[in-house]
């Protein structure tokens, strides 16, 4: 479904020109979940980036249910691939209600009929019809990462890249949005990227798990290797360490 | 615990509103010593309004009231806001969660250090620059004379908050409180912030107050955890023992996180029992 062979994406240009990633090849089929860990500027959220066409990618090939992307995607590829970004907060528009939120890409996508399609995505990430004119300010956070992902699902897409979707939550919120992303690749049978700090996040939605740093796609693992800490990188290890909480003879200088 | 530093009894913070007071911390009691205490709990139940009712940093109409509160041989309660201010670093200093937020950014680091420095000690300025250098050494900043000249945006996350532990503890204080000190820093460099921190903290003899909604994080750090929900303390328990938590409260939290190799289809969910606001504790 997902496909990256040798791609790379670079920001600036001359000089100043950044590899934020490099020369990275992955798969991911369909139905499937691949996670993505690293540290800050390890370059994952950029590969997500570069999938859902927000920023393009210099060298290798993007390919998306067989289809290589272009640096000038037609509106149909984009329909295809939707994100979740880490703060729902940021991401919805403060001045604008559910319904104009989620009444925007039905409109730009040309789908039509709104007022079916509204209550249906809401009602699908388990909101009621009393959300759907309601702003941002006035839902709790979990509720406004529910309409981040009912704006993602609207226009059913084939794919769902997910950045940090539950960082900015708590512990208990977490588990209801974890549990929704569960079932809705269950029910609608998404492909699902998502990037996280958080190895017990990943591992609990994720099958597969690729490890990044430098801007570089270090190894691939599956959650079952990382549960057993059969990790090869010493970066992946540092991190398995530092989830399982405080341990300070893991510390040196 | 061998001496108390800190004992707070029936503290309580209140926000006046339209709709009524609301009642941000509501009669929590507690004692810290030479220790390591965690706060958990989700966003909005009190746990950093606790602290900074503590350094008298509740912003008016907000009121702070408490039967007791305790620091040393002062009483905070009759408190007046000059005298916190002399307090605040001297004997009680706080570490938040964002460097870039909380450092100065038109001032060297260095030079931040130093000023919190000449703040409570009488210092010259040679002075005051040599106590920055020893403490940017002290949390084990590699090359102090180069970092010391470094503005706040040219410092990484990590090293930011380096920064400011060393300016919090260059007074001296007995107290820290710690507000979310890693939630901003990247994994691998939390665990080594935390290790300096705490290094520092035990070497000195000081309390420390860790706020944190991380559960793994404060079980695995401090010496003993305060539960707390909707401005209420539930549970108070030792941190080895909170996988052994008796409420329901924190056994919904902890059973709602992920486990590495333990996976489930679904993840039970936090059932709220209203109960949880009032009954006695």
């Amino acid at each position: 479904m997902i496909v990256l062979e040798h791609a790379s994406v670079y920001y600036g240009a001359g000089s100043k020109r950044v590899a934020a990633v490099r020369d990275v090849s992955l798969r991911v089929a369909e139905g499937e979940a691949f996670g993505l860990v690293g540290e800050s500027g390890s370059g994952k959220s950029t590969v997500l980036r570069a999938i859902a066409g927000l920023i393009p990618h210099a060298q290798g090939v993007v390919r998306l249910a067989g289809h290589d992307m272009g640096a000038r995607r037609p509106t149909e590829s984009r329909r295809m691939a939707q994100m979740v970004f880490q703060d729902p907060y940021g991401s919805l528009h403060p001045n604008q209600t559910v319904d104009q939120t989620l009444s925007m890409p039905i409109a730009i996508h040309k789908l039509g009929d709104a007022d079916r399609r509204v209550p249906a995505a809401l009602a699908e990430v388990g909101l009621g019809r009393e959300h759907r004119f309601r702003y941002p300010h006035q839902l709790s956070g979990g509720q406004r990462q529910r309409v981040a992902i009912a704006r993602a699902l609207i226009l059913q897409p084939r794919i769902l890249l997910l950045d940090e979707p539950t960082s900015a939550l708590d512990v208990s919120v977490q588990a209801e949005i974890l549990n929704l992303l569960t079932r809705l690749r269950r029910e609608l049978g998404l492909t699902m990227l998502m990037v996280s700090h958080d190895l017990a996040v990943i591992a609990h939605l994720c099958e597969r798990i690729g490890v990044m740093s430098g801007g570089e796609l270090l190894e691939t693992t599956t959650a079952n290797a990382l549960a057993a800490g059969n990790v090869s990188h010493p970066y992946t290890q540092a991190l398995l360490r530092s989830n399982q909480g405080f341990d300070a003879s893991g510390v040196t200088g | 615990m061998t001496d108390t530093l800190l004992s707070v009894r029936n503290l309580r913070v209140v926000y006046p509103g339209d709709d009524g007071d609301f009642h941000a911390v509501r009669d929590v009691s507690f004692t810290l010593g030479r220790e390591r205490l965690g706060i958990v709990g989700e966003s909005g139940s009190g746990k950093s309004t606790t602290g900074r009712a503590i350094m008298g940093l509740v912003a008016a109409p907000g009121r702070i009231t408490a039967d007791e509160m305790r620091l040393g041989d002062l009483d905070l309660t009759r408190m007046n806001e000059a005298g916190f201010r002399k307090l605040r670093g001297k004997r009680i200093a706080m570490v938040l969660q964002d460097p870039k937020y909380s450092l100065d950014p038109v001032m060297t680091v260095g030079d931040q250090i130093a000023e919190t420095h000449r703040q409570h000690v009488n210092a010259g300025r040679k002075a005051a620059r040599h106590a920055a250098l020893e403490m940017l050494e002290a949390v084990q900043i590699r090359d102090p004379e180069r970092v010391y000249g470094l503005y706040p945006h040219q410092v990484s996350g990590g090293m930011g908050q380096r920064v400011m532990i060393a300016m919090m503890l260059i007074a001296g204080p007995d107290i820290l409180i710690a507000d979310e000190p890693t939630s901003a820093l990247d994994v691998t460099v939390q665990t080594q912030v935390l290790a300096i921190m705490d290094n520092l903290v035990r070497s000195r003899g000081m309390g420390l107050i860790l706020v944190s909604h991380n559960l793994h994080l404060v079980s695995s750090f401090c010496d003993r955890v305060l539960v707390m929900y909707a401005g209420r303390v539930l549970e108070t328990c030792a941190a080895g023992d909170l996988a052994n938590a008796k409420h329901p409260y924190t056994r919904g939290l902890l059973a709602a996180l992920p486990e590495l190799g333990h996976r489930r289809a679904e993840l039970p969910q936090l059932q709220r029992d209203p109960a949880w606001l009032e009954g006695p504790l």
